[in-house]
């Protein structure tokens, strides 16, 4: 090691103390996110318990040139959390307490590692709680949720997480800490606030948000509608939506995701059947009463072979366990998946799930559909064995045949697990020059020594040149409205 | 039609003679932000104008900046859907892109979201002359940094927004306005929010309390007109018409200042308008903004809250990035720091 490194290391065991790793065997631990096909160990790891000393480490590594990942509890799916070989690798584990609940306002302040899932515990006697519920929340933990603005299957009726949380408090690159949002219902000046939500970790270092509270709705169903064909489930879709009724969760399912999820968890899922549709109603029981009769008659007409509601909370979470429990229950019929995340209007997904299952007789890959239909956001599951020889590179390559099959059809390369380092490619064919170009200057006006979460989310443009799909629009300025993605 | 190219040509103009551009749509709000600190050129966007895209069971439209505010909700209203956040028409003039740079949200706002939660994507004209995309047309979309929410509320100062893809909602199928009781609003209001009532808007003025619910919501008061909400929304009513000086005064719910002395509270507690108040409310509002909304006074400068300095900051240093000559708006918002607020 160089003197100037363990100069360097010296003084952040000064800030740190004992809560910092550079033994190999325990840096291991760090070197994956969810998007466990790319490994990177890091140079160091820290775990601070106060803002203060995530000040210090942040100053210090922007001084020095040294470069910051943080990381919430590494359940993302892109590896934005992937470690820098030359890097600190900040952890916000240890901030895990919910500091205020404001019952009378509808909010509550947290520590940035607190977990999803435990916000809405902690306010559950009070008749309240948290909406965007990702599949992952009983793991993944706030901070994180705001770096990607994460979604869920709720998200259609309440939002994603730039929709539910109001305030967050920030440690500058300088290691200055400061303040966007507000506990008001707006804030002065440009909203700076939107911009840190699926910013990947790259403008600053997140370390307390305030989340917005809901009372729970009073009265909930679920409908479950098993089709014969994926087309007619598809196109229920659209129907439902431009029926006016706005339900508080529309998810889908092919054939392949309900036969695993079956043997997975049982529960109850039609396996004869090529797609099924879930359809979660809240509200009033008046207008609950009303919205679900509307429904059950368009999946009538719409060919739904099999209609079954719940209205009891035990089979209404048993039919969303199963959703819940999709990508394990593929886990456990193939030996590795490749999950994707393209967004598309809603009106493509029929002609789009037709040119997926197209392409994965091309590719030799089954291809299971289990996705957030009322969102059109898609999450194929790419089935494949590692061990097998060039599986994971046909996997890969199917997978971005399909990223641009969405870009294609006027949809998006990520609705929420983020870009990382996973879908950096594809930016190059959504984005042109320009708009990456001032991509990077919004990173650098918050980050003028690129020292945080560097070479995620964001490609150069050199390395789009050699990707080799620099999306140049020639004439474009002439043509500002021709639809391009 | 599309006269993007009118606008690029302008906005080059703009850069060989270094003569700034004030962008204009309806004029609505003409007297809302700062006034001009330099000599500018009009640059108007009502020509460009027509919904580009629209397929209600897509619930998004995409429309040209220029076009009309009361189109949009017109065709929208149409197709038994809204614009959630229930924007100020001022006049019935104001242009969809003004109500996405000026940011301002009505009645629905604290029940649905801001004007910031439904907007999806931009295509933007930078201080470069360049036409750039950002956000999409789909619900959910985490590529790139949010730069489609980051113009809202901009007041042009980024670049001019040329097109916007908006998220719509069904609209509710009845809702009714109530005049209830003298009440406490705080007491009232803690009440209300936590019932599932339809509350969709809420206002507190001359002692009384108004709120609109559905009509099923079992709640007792005066049935009043509807069009409440849009006069004062719009403020038609009186009571914000009088004074010098109107400041829109944004805070916690809870929050207790200017309570006694505001015209006009809404949202829940959130927002109240204060007419002509005793002392400087930059000086007084610790947890929240505000804002200098009108002034008989045309050249009072400053209308906007002073920002933290590492906001501040973040602020040039955006600006230099999308407009680095300093083409659009010149200082219609300010990103003045609360370190040197008082410096000039």
């Amino acid at each position: 090691m160089t003197e100037g490194k363990s100069v360097f290391i010296r003084q952040l065991r000064a800030i740190c103390g004992e809560d910092m790793i550079t033994d190999t065997a325990r840096l291991r631990v760090y070197e994956t996110d969810g998007l466990t096909a790319r490994k990177q160990t890091p140079w160091i790891v820290v775990l601070p318990s106060t803002v203060t000393q995530v000040q210090a480490i942040v100053q210090l590594c922007n001084a020095q040139g040294i470069p910051v990942v943080a990381r919430g509890a590494g359940t993302g799916l892109s590896g934005g959390a992937m470690p820098h070989s030359e890097g600190v690798l900040l952890s916000l584990a240890k901030f895990n307490r919910i500091l205020e609940v404001n019952e009378a306002e509808l909010r509550a302040r947290v520590q940035p590692g607190v977990t999803n899932l435990s916000i809405s515990d902690a306010v559950s006697h009070l008749g309240l709680y948290y909406a965007p519920d990702p599949s992952s929340q009983i793991a993944c933990t706030i901070g994180g949720n705001v770096a990607e603005n994460s979604g869920g299957v709720h998200c259609l009726k309440y939002g994603l997480t730039v929709h539910n949380v109001i305030k967050l408090k920030i440690v500058s690159p300088a290691g200055e800490l400061y303040e966007l949002g507000s506990d008001a219902m707006d804030a002065p000046g440009f909203d700076l606030l939107a911009v840190m939500h699926g910013s990947e970790g790259m403008l600053g270092i997140v370390v307390e948000v305030t989340v917005k509270l809901l009372p729970k709705p009073p009265a909930i169903c679920v409908v479950l509608a098993a089709f014969a064909e994926v087309e007619a489930a598809a196109t229920s879709v659209g129907k439902i939506i431009g029926s006016g009724i706005l339900p508080a969760g529309l998810e889908m399912m092919d054939q392949l995701a309900i036969e695993a999820v079956e043997a997975y968890v049982h529960a109850g899922y039609p396996t004869d059947s090529a797609a099924l549709l879930l359809c979660e109603l809240d509200g009033n029981q008046l207008e609950l009463e009303a919205q679900h009769q509307k429904l059950t008659g368009i999946l009538d007409n719409n060919g739904a072979s099999k209609i079954f509601t719940a209205w009891e909370e035990t089979d209404r979470l048993r039919l969303w366990q199963g959703r819940k429990s999709a990508f394990p229950a593929v886990g456990r019929i193939s030996p590795d998946y490749y999950c994707m995340d393209g967004t598309i209007p809603r009106r493509e997904l029929p002609q789009v799930l037709t040119a997926i299952s197209e392409l994965s007789r091309t590719f030799s890959l089954p291809v299971a559909n289990v996705f957030h239909a009322g969102d059109g956001n898609l999450h194929p599951l790419i089935l494949y064995d590692a061990n097998k020889q060039d599986e994971l590179q046909r996997a890969e390559a199917l997978g971005a045949r399909i990223l641009e099959l969405c870009i294609a059809s006027g949809g998006t390369i990520t609705g929420e697990h983020g870009v990382g380092v996973e879908k950096i490619d594809q930016m190059c064919i959504q984005f042109s020059a320009d708009e990456l170009q001032l991509f990077h200057g919004v990173k650098s006006s918050f980050d003028e020594y690129g020292t945080l979460n560097p070479g995620k989310a964001v490609p150069t443009l050199s390395r789009c040149a050699e990707f080799g799909a620099m999306h140049v629009h020639s004439g474009a300025e002439k043509h500002p409205n021709l639809e391009r993605f | 039609m599309d006269t993007t190219d009118i606008l690029q040509a302008e906005v080059s103009h703009a850069l060989a003679d270094g003569i700034p551009l004030w962008i204009r749509g309806g004029n609505s709000k003409a007297f809302y932000g700062n006034p001009a600190v330099a000599a500018c050129r009009e640059l108007d966007t009502q020509s460009h104008t027509g919904v580009i895209d629209y397929v209600p069971e897509e619930l998004m439209i995409r429309v040209r900046s220029g076009t009309p505010l009361f189109e949009v909700q017109k065709l929208l209203d149409e197709n038994g859907q809204m614009l959630p956040f229930e924007p100020p028409d001022f006049g019935g003039k104001a242009t969809i892109g003004g109500v996405v740079a000026a940011g301002l949200s009505g009645p629905r706002r604290p029940w649905s979201g801001a004007v910031r939660d439904f907007v999806l994507g931009v295509t933007l004209l930078t201080g470069q002359a360049k036409v750039l995309s950002f956000g999409g047309q789909v619900m959910k979309n985490v590529a790139g940094y949010d730069v489609s929410r980051l113009v809202v509320g901009a007041m042009g100062t980024l670049g001019l927004i040329l097109d916007i893809s908006l998220k719509v909602l069904p609209r509710p199928e009845s809702e009714v306005t109530l005049r209830v009781c003298p009440d406490d609003f705080r007491y009232r209001i803690n009440k209300l929010f936590g019932a599932s009532i339809g509350l969709s808007a809420h206002a507190y003025l001359e002692k009384n309390l108004y709120i609109r619910v559905n009509d099923k919501s079992g709640i007792d008061g005066d049935i009043l007109d509807n069009s409440l909400w849009h006069k004062i929304n719009n403020h038609q009513l009186p009571v914000l018409q009088h004074g010098r000086n109107l400041w829109r005064i944004s805070v916690p719910q809870s929050a207790s200042e200017y309570l006694t002395q505001a015209s006009v509270i809404e949202w829940g507690g959130a927002l109240r308008w204060v007419a002509d108040p005793t002392d400087d409310p930059h000086q007084i509002i610790t947890t929240g903004h505000a804002t200098l909304f009108r002034s008989s006074d045309a050249m009072q400068r400053n209308r906007f809250h002073p920002l933290d300095p590492v906001v501040a900051r973040i602020h040039r240093n955006l600006k230099q990035h999308f407009d680095p000559r300093g083409i659009f708006n010149p200082d219609r918002l300010t990103w003045r720091s609360s370190a040197d607020q008082y410096s000039h």
